[in-house]
């Protein structure tokens, strides 16, 4: 691919990524959005936390895995169980990654 | 001066906020820091000079976006088609700007047009988590602390990846500390039964449409769970006027 191709992609993927990102910010006045599309706002970052979190922990080579062999699964569950319990986000990656690595030398 | 008692307020309220937004940043950049340096590795790989490719991190920001462009153009597909492909991966963000509009809507442009730059994936998560705590006045002072500081080390990473150019081995588990940040994130999310309802449904259809391509199996399960949260909301919302009326 040459040069000019590559800063094709470069820029026209900056305009694109950054008009994406004005949208609502910028363009369009929170205002004017309808009542139920500002009420369905607050369900964005669970929904999105969510999204993120599942395959990470339960897909294995995008297959699903839900046994005690899984431990992504196991460690996240205790890592869920610390965050509740704590709040706190190094205490929860702590031991998230401990017992993931425990396990592993089990 | 030794003295122990040093005033904490030394600092002014956006400077507070500033570093607050870098720091509470600092445990995303764990899991966030080895993809940089995949990426710059992988697009030396590609056979994409470094500046190059230090500019798609530096112009596009957007970790998923350049994973996907960096391997089509190994593929040698048509910039149009990858420039299509990045709008896809990075239409969730216009859901991110939809959350935090109205938390920015009073500031003046000069303030939104670089907190927008910053609307990542990693700035929206933990921005939308401040705004969630109230007394918001010198919030964005924050926004822009933790998206810098984002960005910062997306760079570096970059440039570290770039200049070693070879593959960091995946078996040293610090991936993993990125879905553990998101479980840290969500649980002061799930206040109620439609936010619990919005994380299950939006939780269960990324598992089910996890092979989808172009980012897809996040988009879509995101836009049910906000359906679902939306739908029970509105549901108890009718259960308790009709307990109402019978009462």
């Amino acid at each position: 691919m040459s040069r000019l191709e590559l800063w094709i992609i470069i820029l026209a993927g900056m305009a694109v990524t950054y008009l994406i990102r004005l949208s609502f910010i910028f363009l369009i006045p929170p205002d004017r959005l309808p009542e139920w599309f500002r009420r369905g706002l607050r369900y964005i970052p669970p929904a999105v936390l969510a999204a993120l979190i599942a395959p990470d922990i339960l897909l294995l080579d995008g297959t699903l895995h839900l046994s005690f062999t899984n431990h992504r699964l196991l460690a996240g569950s205790i890592a869920a169980l610390v965050a509740w319990r704590t709040r706190n986000t190094w205490l929860t990656i702590v031991s998230g990654l401990l017992t993931f690595g425990l396990l592993a030398l089990l | 001066m030794s003295s122990s008692n040093t005033n904490p307020g030394s600092f002014s309220r956006p400077g507070i906020e500033f570093l607050g937004g870098a720091r509470d940043q600092l445990p995303i950049l764990l899991g966030v820091v080895p993809f940089g340096v995949i990426f710059g590795a992988l697009a030396d790989s590609a056979g994409i000079p470094a500046f190059e490719a230090q500019s798609f991190s530096l112009f596009i920001f957007a970790g998923s976006a350049q994973f996907i462009a960096v391997s089509l153009i190994g593929q040698a597909a048509s910039p149009f088609l990858i420039v299509l492909t990045i709008f896809i991966v990075n239409l969730r963000h216009m859901l991110y700007s939809a959350s935090l509009a109205p938390h920015v809507n009073h500031l003046s442009n000069r303030w939104k047009i670089p907190l927008s730059w910053l609307l990542t994936d990693e700035a929206f998560i933990v921005a939308s988590s401040r705004y969630r705590r109230g007394n918001i006045e010198f919030a964005h002072w924050y926004f822009l602390g933790t998206g810098l500081m984002l960005w910062t080390a997306w760079q570096l990473s970059t440039s570290l990846g770039i200049a070693l150019g070879v593959l960091i081995p995946p078996e040293i588990g610090l991936d993993f500390a990125l879905p553990l940040t998101f479980m840290a994130l969500i649980i002061p999310t799930l206040t109620d039964r439609p936010a619990w309802a919005a994380a299950c449904s939006a939780g269960f259809f990324s598992i089910l449409l996890a092979n989808l391509p172009f980012k897809l199996g996040l988009l879509i399960p995101v836009i049910i769970g906000i359906s679902v949260g939306l739908g029970v909301e509105i549901q108890s919302a009718s259960a308790r006027r009709a307990n109402g009326d019978i009462t």
